[in-house]
């Protein structure tokens, strides 16, 4: 059992995902999927455990040996991304539940479906991360985004469809621009498995396909993770999903893009070449930081919390692409560290907004007047992750910081650093605006009650990780050394 | 006693649970007991570094007691407790809970072993003190505790940015003495300097006290400037700099002082100037000096919060404390109006109350020093104190003209604060040698010396004649009435007014500055909101053909990157 749990990381949810379709609505489908949900967490729990004593697992699907059969391979970088979905993905289903039965657009006999989606789009997750073979990254990264345009679509506003289908679209040409690259570096090497075209590309890198490959590679994954400027769908997509949606892909879905960033650009094409031959913290470093700075001022303008904090990402997303430009290990200590922290604070604030939405129909700001007086639960899980997304010391928020500002300080680069300091004062000023209107401004005159338990909880439980997070940094800044020092193949 | 637990945290978690308990003497009972258990707590701990553990790599010690911080401790957890008395009529779980949270992050401050440490109480202070404005639950006051907390996470932000850039050169995260021209130092220097309100770094603490509430600008009076006295002396000290900018602090508020017609705005002038005393102190940097500043913080705490006791009191019964309106008051609040000049004498330096004790402390090390120049500019200050806090904070609010308000009493709460902070005050000018015993080194030191007490006398009585020659002649300023100008007095009055005016001059030509700066700080946020505002072409939803040819250009600007 303990050998294949490689395997069991994505067949759980896979298996669950058709399931749950059979169900009748109601709260069986709900412990369905949040039963292979929580499995999937105690897997990634298992493997982190196994790697970091053991050292890289390496798992034959079907007992095909590695270059020819897909290869799963756990090391400690995918370990940790394994541990960051699962976890998310359990803390928003047990946060959906209640969502999905009263403010989603599907017909109540319809309502399995949506776990369906949401499994398939687990499953899909975990796969891009567990798998070692780059084709197999292609055809998770379809089954994840698939089944993610169907969850942004059920969003309550119809703007939603609008949302969904612009995603679509560009995620198509993202996941077609990936495949593209592979099958480019296919031709070239005549395989497909990660640590074999690793071990095969320096003999063909000087040619013009492999420079191909890498070009859309860089495009594919960036329209993926949203950089800027690649990051248009993403304000609409995450604003108008429902909330378990908007937080359940907001905490993982553009951060396993992030990895399979890493994965290619560090494992697959080699440090030495992405950055020494090629130069691709060239493109990457101006880019993150213009997303950085022009996103943070787009969010302060913002009047919809929702879009606002969608926003926010973006420029969340620019710190993780910054630390990966100063290619250090530092700067990915940074960038793995900041993928579990955003996760942990966006997941709480997406959700302290669900909350808030569930009981006044809307996250907006003219909306949430007075909110804190009413729903203090809620606003004080908002405040603290608001608190993490500053970086306020004792945070987990802190930890992700405190390593970029290292990183950059040990490249010299003191505008880098000073900007990542200015820039955590802008998102103090965005989220300011919502502390003021929902402590200072008069309470609403329509009677509004403190969020149902059933939610409160697992936002809470987020809340209280970012605090936790920020004072045990065993993980969020030791695993994460760990896994940037296996990926820059320094590892000990 | 418990081992190794920080007073600090007794403070912090203790105001947490306050909102918790019914309110009345239970409550009041709690609010009381904390400090004294922290005082008690403090007392047992023998000198050490305590509460260490790891974040990340960096070794973190939350608590360190040793000669510096203890006196600067024992004087945070005396002033708690004053102020709990003071604000035990009160009914405001807000204040209740920022009233001790805040005190106790200060106290956090000055226990703190490490920069990191330092930093987040650092914070937590400047976060938990700008409640004790808002409560006053005005516009106005929300609009002044908003740049006040502007400006104090300001400093946080720029003390962050200082340990990091220190800790990356020196791998060393302990707070001790810093080379200024190290990296990093210069930032944590600006840091110390924001909240110690160095000149033109001072408009926070004149324009968000006085807005505070009754009982919040006594709490606030005591820490925040005080815990950066703290963090100077312990890391700068014998910074020659310091020196010449702790004269001007001296200085400059007392011409502001005399001309301010609201009470509480001169007592915070007032606090600058005194600041300047403990700031030159620390320039000197030898252990006289270094154990003046310290004792003159510890005193300056207890005579400060003395008058700003007795003008919220003055406030709370009357609503205003603006000197043209008040005067007389000696008639309805004679108690308040003996305590205040207990405070006023303490703060002016007479024999035999605190300041005369301490502050010479500061004079004679200057004096020893050399520091001829400094010293002339601190006996001037010295006069200049007793002018403005000594003699025209007792004199407008309860004494001048008679205003007619006839009002009850203070609160006997409040009357109990004061009378202990009163007799604090006397007992340290009394009997200093008790204070002298815990001061960071021990210095032997006599304040009774023939001279000291001549020439603090002469000063005084000099500096009393001028202001009744002031007053008398109507050229003091709030009270403008009958003028009648000979030309002997016009010298005196030409001084201060050329001083004024120069002050005026420059005070123009800041806010000028000031001004320019903000009108390109308006155009530069009308150019952002132009383009990343709601309809700002970075907000808008973009058409999926646009989105597209971003994907495409990206793609071939790659291309073209990768094969040049």
């Amino acid at each position: 059992m303990i050998d294949h749990l490689p395997a069991l990381q994505v067949v759980i949810p896979l298996i669950a995902a058709p399931l749950s379709a059979l169900f009748r609505p109601g709260r069986a489908v709900w412990g369905l999927a949040m039963a292979a949900s929580g499995l999937s967490l105690l897997i990634a729990i298992l493997l982190l455990r196994q790697v970091l004593e053991q050292g890289v697992i390496s798992y034959p699907m079907g007992n095909w040996p590695a270059p020819w059969g897909i290869e799963y391979r756990v090391d400690a970088a995918n370990a940790f991304m394994l541990l960051i979905v699962s976890m998310i993905g359990t803390v928003v289903i047990a946060f959906a539940r209640t969502v999905v039965e009263q403010r989603i657009r599907l017909p109540e006999h319809k309502q399995p479906w949506f776990y369906t989606a949401y499994l398939l789009c687990l499953t899909g997750l975990l796969g891009m991360i567990v798998t070692g073979d780059a084709f197999n990254v292609f055809v998770f990264l379809e089954i994840s985004s698939l089944s993610s345009y169907v969850l942004i679509s059920l969003g309550r506003d119809r703007r939603a469809l609008t949302a969904a289908y612009q995603y679509l679209i560009m995620g198509t040409i993202g996941a077609t621009f990936i495949l593209i690259g592979i099958g480019l570096l296919y031709v070239m090497t005549g395989t497909l498995n990660m640590m074999d075209l690793a071990a095969r590309i320096p003999a063909v890198s000087g040619t013009r396909t492999i420079r191909a490959a890498f070009a859309f590679l860089t495009v594919g994954v960036s329209l993926k993770l949203a950089l800027f400027p690649l990051h248009l769908w993403l304000p609409n997509a995450y604003a108008y999903a429902p909330s378990p949606v908007t937080a359940f892909l907001a905490a993982t879905a553009t951060k396993v893009a992030i990895y399979v960033l890493l994965r290619f650009f560090f494992t697959i094409f080699g440090a030495e070449f992405s950055f020494n031959v090629m130069e691709l913290d060239r493109i990457l470093l101006p880019l993150a930081l213009i997303g950085i700075f022009s996103a943070s001022v787009v969010a302060i303008f913002q009047t919809n919390v929702k879009r606002m904090l969608a926003y926010s990402s973006v420029a969340q997303i620019g710190y993780m692409i910054l630390g990966v430009s100063l290619v250090s290990v530092t700067g990915l200590t940074s960038t793995l560290s900041h993928l579990f922290n955003h996760a942990l604070m966006k997941g709480t604030l997406f959700m302290a907004l669900g909350c808030i939405s569930f009981r006044i129909g809307a996250a907006s700001l003219d909306r949430m007047a007075g909110v804190g007086r009413v729903m203090p639960w809620t606003m004080g899980a908002f405040v603290i992750g608001g608190l993490s997304l500053i970086g306020a010391p004792l945070t987990a928020g802190f930890v992700s910081k405190w390593y970029l500002i290292l990183g950059a300080l040990e490249r010299g680069w003191w505008p880098v650093a000073a900007l990542v300091l200015l820039t955590s004062l802008l998102a103090v000023i965005y989220l300011w605006r919502v502390v003021e209107v929902a402590y200072f401004k008069p309470a609403p005159e329509r009677p509004v009650r403190e969020a149902p338990l059933a939610l409160l909880i697992p936002t809470w439980t987020l809340a209280l990780a970012n605090l936790y997070f920020g004072m045990e940094t065993s993980l969020n800044a030791g695993v994460a050394r760990r896994a940037a020092e296996t990926l820059l193949g320094v590892a000990p | 006693m418990i081992e190794g637990l920080n007073p600090a945290w007794l403070l912090i978690c203790g105001a947490l649970l306050t909102p918790l308990l019914p309110r009345g003497i239970v409550r009041n009972g709690f609010m009381l007991a904390l400090p004294v258990l922290g005082l008690i707590q403090l007392w047992g701990l023998p000198h050490g570094q305590y509460a260490q553990f790891e974040l990340f790599n960096m070794t973190l010690i939350t608590l360190r007691v040793d000669s510096l911080s203890f006196i600067f401790a024992v004087a945070f957890l005396i002033a708690a407790a004053l102020a709990v008395v003071y604000a035990w009529h009160l009914d405001d779980d807000l204040q209740q809970v920022a009233g001790l949270f805040y005190p106790g992050a200060a106290l956090g401050v000055v226990l703190a072993g490490d920069l990191m440490t330092l930093f987040i109480f650092w914070e937590l202070a400047a976060i938990s003190s700008v409640f004790l404005i808002w409560a006053r639950r005005t516009e106005r006051a929300y609009r002044a505790g908003l740049r006040y907390l502007l400006i104090q996470v300001g400093s946080g932000v720029l003390l962050l940015a200082g340990v990091i850039v220190h800790f990356r050169a020196s791998g060393s995260i302990t707070f001790e003495h810093l080379d200024l021209g190290s990296p990093g130092a210069p930032l944590i220097f600006l840091a110390f300097g924001i909240k110690a309100a160095f000149p033109l770094l001072h408009n926070w603490l004149q324009d968000a006290y006085p807005e505070a509430t009754v009982t919040g600008t006594v709490v606030l009076s005591a820490f925040t400037t005080k815990m950066a006295i703290y963090a100077l002396a312990r890391g700068f000290a014998g910074v020659e700099i310091l020196i010449t900018i702790g004269v001007v602090m001296a200085m400059f508020p007392i011409f502001f002082a005399v001309i301010e017609n609201d009470l509480r705005r001169v007592l915070a002038y007032s606090m600058n100037n005194q600041l300047g005393f403990m700031v030159v102190g620390i320039g000197i940097g030898t252990p006289l000096a270094l154990d003046g500043a310290a004792a003159h913080a510890f005193a300056d705490i207890l005579f400060k919060a003395l008058l700003f006791m007795s003008m919220g009191a003055v406030l709370l019964r009357t609503g205003t404390v603006k000197g043209s309106e008040l005067g007389g008051l000696y008639k309805s609040m004679p108690l308040t109006a003996g305590l205040c000049m207990v405070g006023a004498a303490s703060i002016s330096a007479f024999p035999l109350f605190s300041a005369f004790a301490t502050k010479s402390l500061i004079l004679d090390a200057a004096a020893r020093e050399g520091h001829w120049v400094a010293f002339l500019f601190l006996l001037f200050a010295s006069a200049g104190v007793f002018h403005h806090a000594g003699i025209k904070i007792p004199y407008f609010a309860f004494f001048a003209h008679d205003s007619g308000i006839r009002c009850p009493e203070a609160p006997r709460n409040m009357l109990i604060a004061m009378g202990i902070a009163a007799v604090l005050c006397i007992g340290i000018g009394v009997f200093p040698e008790a204070l002298y015993a815990i001061l960071p080194y021990s210095v032997d030191f006599d304040p009774y010396t023939t001279t000291h007490v001549i020439t603090q006398l002469q000063l005084l009585a000099w500096s009393a004649l001028a202001f009744s020659v002031l007053v008398r002649s109507g050229i003091y300023p709030p009270e403008l009435r009958s003028v009648n100008l000979d030309f002997d007095w016009a010298y005196r009055k030409l001084l201060p007014a050329v001083a004024v005016r120069v002050w005026d001059g420059l005070d123009r030509a800041w806010t000028c500055l000031t001004d320019t700066v903000e009108r390109q700080v308006k155009a530069v946020i009308q150019f952002l909101s132009l383009h990343h505002g709601l309809h700002g072409q970075l907000a808008v939803t973009w058409p999926t053909g646009s989105m597209v040819l971003w994907a495409v250009l990206l793609l071939g600007a790659c291309l073209v990157f990768y094969y040049v």
